[in-house]
């Protein structure tokens, strides 16, 4: 019985504000709440709210038997709690329907599973958390940020309690292995991979609405016939996309909407399922290992990190950040700590790359700068300031082991203290009844 | 060819742009170029084209010895090519102050009396352009338009006059309209215009109502730097970072929105120095204005430069700057990412065109460029990236690219 699982991506960065070296020491706020605000309440508008309410006509319509996974970083949810509380509300109602997975990620749509596996685990935390306030779900399924994996990721997904994944398919490390099956990581083998089948998942979000593209136009009849004309072996169908594919990528009159909404009918004439990421895998038995000691992406023809981290602007950047990891975990300013989330993200480091330069592709339509350059001026200038505030909470010459142990000791003298000052306490009002005792006595 | 300067003597970047597109043609095998310059010293490279000096040009017939011409002028080029010349006068010119050679005296730089000079030059193209046989005439800025329409009107063969620089970059929009005149007239005349830039040519097209299809961009590229050059170290003394501003200090090259930049960097941090490099009109006012904003003791000026100071200036800076207002092309930027210098340019070059690993600003930007300055003094992440990868670009533009373009212009006029 073949099966699609379709998965759709939420995110929205928190894009900064032009930030001068002038700046640094005097101005905290970092964001550039007009663009935010407009750009998420467009793609609202365009994207998010019609989608959300097509897909729950097409859940009420099939009896739950339409099914899908959606996953939405806590940046893209604290941006839509302010400025799109609608969508909010939408996602609610599905996620009620109960045909709704929703899949854990890293809060900030961050990096961090590559260089800080405590600062990885306490996102991921920290989005079950959001999510499970959102939308009374706990996530089961893990998906990395633009859906990196790798080997040692693997490893750390597992010691998280996650025995689920999501990754890419590329060719790289399937070769001529179809992503059509359920597969397990090869040094971790109870973790269990979906891979995106990228074919499929690209003929919707990047090309349904390219008339150059001999299949144009798509429709959902002859979509649903090439995933029937594959070898009954072959059961699960990975289209994982963003959900921006409705409406923003591919703008609404595209017929998008209209194709998704013929979708489900061809696929239950044809006898093929709709399942959610964790039912395949509960169901399915992984037919084999996949290895992957270099961390792959969905980005690019090489699908590896090069969009955000192949150049030194980029990797700078990075190591810059993640260098005061330790000292923000230590502190406990909630401000910082939201600062500290939102300078995570990826999109960051997206901005700054300069891939485009040489492979002439459409990279800087996202970009709110005018260069990467001038990306990574922005940014690195936040994140001095940023970096000043976290070691304006502890003196600079400590350095972290003999902070944290100072801290502990602090920590603990303060238990001590309450201890004693209790014990005092009970000594003292025994002393005074003593005393009592005696002069009532007398 | 005709144009004005020819290195190692040159006063800007005309005789560079002059040097390297000649050189860069010269690689191909059927191309013989006979370049014409007002006053060649005699130590010019001759090895990959000919030149002829308009000092060393007869235009009034003397009767001159072997010897004599021999002893003369033999430094500059084959005697006989005197006499050949001698016998192509083509009027009496016995009114105009002649040496005891029939030549006019010429100071080959950019006095006053410019137009007396540029008038003469066209006097003296016109018996070049009677001994030698040529394709193609080529003209170097409006110094050389009149002399190339002479030229085209005398032996009939295609012109082409290549746009280093209009009157409206020189003057900020303002223009001379004597030059302006010369230069239009040159446009209207010529078979085809070639800009270095795209900035230029929409100039070009739009000040001196150009149709497009005349006007051609071809930028600019560098030669790469010679052994001499490379081997030059570090020689700053100073511990603090130095940002640069190489070039002449005039309207055109911005100057004043460097010194601005450099106070807002200043006001924040001291562990930058900035060096103004350079002389021009602009100087004196420039001095006065840092004073003024009382940042005289990180700011420097070195006076004019020449020759291998220019790339000590160079090889000693961490940041390169040119906010330029408007500039044709600008290969200075070019040249700074040969040894290794980020540059910040402004939009409002023509460099900007073909250049991705320099940061761009608009040259009023004044915030933008100060932000620059210091993010590139400031996080090494950027300092290291434009060093290498300005360097890995700029070493893929060669001027024997440029010449390819020049000759499949050549090539559809003959």
């Amino acid at each position: 019985m073949k099966t699609i699982c379709f998965y759709f991506q939420i995110h929205q960065p928190y894009r900064l504000k032009r930030y001068r070296f002038f700046n640094i020491g005097r101005d905290h706020y970092y964001y550039d709440d007009y663009s935010n605000e407009d750009i998420i309440q467009q793609i609202a508008a365009r994207s998010f709210i019609p989608a959300n309410r097509m897909l729950l006509d097409l859940i009420n319509a099939y009896k739950g038997k339409f099914k899908f996974a959606l996953s939405v970083s806590g940046v893209a949810l604290d941006q839509m709690e302010i400025y799109t509380p609608e969508v909010i509300d939408g996602l609610k109602e599905l996620s009620r329907t109960g045909a709704v997975e929703f899949l854990a990620e890293t809060y900030s749509h961050s990096l961090s599973s590559l260089i800080d596996p405590i600062e990885f685990q306490s996102q991921v935390q920290q989005q079950t958390q959001k999510i499970k306030l959102l939308f009374d779900q706990e996530p089961k399924v893990l998906r990395n940020t633009e859906m990196i994996y790798s080997d040692d990721i693997a490893e750390m997904a597992y010691n998280m309690g996650y025995t689920k994944m999501i990754s890419e398919g590329a060719k790289v490390i399937l070769s001529w292995r179809s992503p059509n099956y359920v597969y397990k990581s090869e040094n971790q083998p109870n973790m269990k991979l979906l891979l995106r089948n990228s074919q499929f998942s690209d003929d919707i979000s990047l090309r349904f609405s390219d008339y150059t593209w001999k299949e144009y136009p798509l429709t959902a009849e002859k979509y649903i016939s090439w995933i029937a004309a594959t070898s009954p072996q072959e059961e699960v169908f990975n289209i994982f996309m963003n959900y921006e594919t409705f409406g923003n990528l591919q703008p609404s009159h595209s017929g998008i909407f209209e194709f998704m909404k013929a979708l489900p009918k061809f696929a239950f004439d044809r006898g093929i399922e709709f399942s959610t990421p964790s039912q395949i895998m509960d169901t399915h038995k992984p037919v084999g290992t996949v290895s992957v000691p270099l961390p792959i992406s969905w980005s690019d023809e090489e699908r590896d990190l090069s969009r955000w981290l192949g150049n030194k602007l980029q990797k700078s950047a990075f190591n810059t950040l993640y260098e005061v990891s330790e000292r923000v975990r230590l502190a406990n300013d909630r401000r910082l700590k939201k600062d500290w989330q939102y300078l995570q993200s990826s999109d960051h480091f997206y901005y700054m790359s300069t891939k485009h330069f040489y492979d002439g592709s459409m990279h800087s339509k996202f970009s709110p700068y005018q260069s990467p350059y001038d990306a990574f001026n922005n940014y690195m200038n936040v994140l001095s300031d940023f970096i000043d505030r976290v070691k304006a909470q502890f003196p600079d010459s400590v350095d972290n082991e003999e902070l944290n142990s100072l801290l502990t000791t602090i920590h603990n003298q303060e238990r001590e203290i309450k201890k004693l000052q209790s014990e005092l306490k009970k000594v003292l009002t025994e002393n005074e009844e003593k005393l009592v005792e005696k002069t009532s006595r007398k | 060819m005709l144009g004005w300067e020819f290195p190692p003597h040159i006063l800007g970047g005309l005789g560079t742009a002059s040097y390297g597109l000649t050189k860069g043609m010269a690689k191909q095998e059927d191309m013989e170029i006979l370049f014409v310059i007002p006053k060649p010293w005699g130590d010019e490279d001759q090895s990959f084209l000919k030149i002829i000096g308009c000092n060393n040009t007869p235009i009034v017939w003397r009767d001159v010895s072997w010897e004599t011409a021999k002893e003369r002028l033999e430094k500059y080029m084959n005697p006989e090519e005197y006499f050949w010349m001698r016998d192509n006068i083509y009027a009496d010119f016995n009114y105009m102050t002649t040496n005891d050679l029939g030549c006019l005296e010429f100071s080959g730089r950019y006095p006053n009396n410019i137009l007396e000079e540029t008038n003469n030059y066209s006097i003296v193209t016109g018996v070049i352009a009677r001994t030698y046989k040529y394709d193609i005439i080529h003209a170097h800025d409006w110094l050389t338009y009149s002399s190339g329409l002479h030229a085209k009107s005398v032996s009939g063969k295609p012109l082409v006059i290549h746009v280093h620089a209009t009157e409206f970059d020189r003057s900020r929009g303002k223009p001379n309209p004597i030059v302006y005149g010369i230069e239009k007239n040159g446009m209207d005349h010529c078979d085809h215009i070639i800009c270095v830039s795209n900035l230029t040519r929409k100039t070009v097209i739009e000040n001196y109502n150009q149709p497009e299809w005349k006007v051609s961009t071809v930028h600019n590229a560098v030669e790469p730097l010679s052994p001499e050059i490379e081997a030059i170290e570090r020689i700053s003394g100073v511990k603090e970072k130095v940002i640069t501003f190489l070039g002449r200090i005039t309207m055109q090259k911005g100057p004043e929105f460097f010194v601005d930049a450099a106070t807002q960097v200043l006001k924040r941090t001291k562990h930058i120095r900035f060096v103004m490099a350079g002389s021009g009109d602009m100087m004196n006012q420039m001095i006065r204005l840092v004073a003024d904003r009382g940042i005289a003791d990180r700011f420097h000026f070195t006076g004019f430069l020449r020759g291998e100071q220019v790339y000590e200036m160079l090889k000693s800076s961490d940041v390169y700057v040119m906010p330029s207002v408007s500039e044709p092309f600008g290969i200075s930027p070019l040249e700074a990412m040969q040894c290794n210098v980020p540059s910040i340019i402004s939009y409002q070059s023509g460099c900007a065109e073909i250049l991705n690993n320099v940061i761009k600003t608009n040259y009023w930007d004044v915030d933008a460029m100060a932000d620059a300055m210091y993010s590139i003094c400031t996080y090494p992440g950027m300092a290291e990236f434009l060093k290498e990868e300005g360097k890995r670009e700029v070493d893929n533009i060669v001027w024997e690219d440029a010449g390819k373009k020049v000759r499949a212009i050549y090539d559809s006029l003959v």
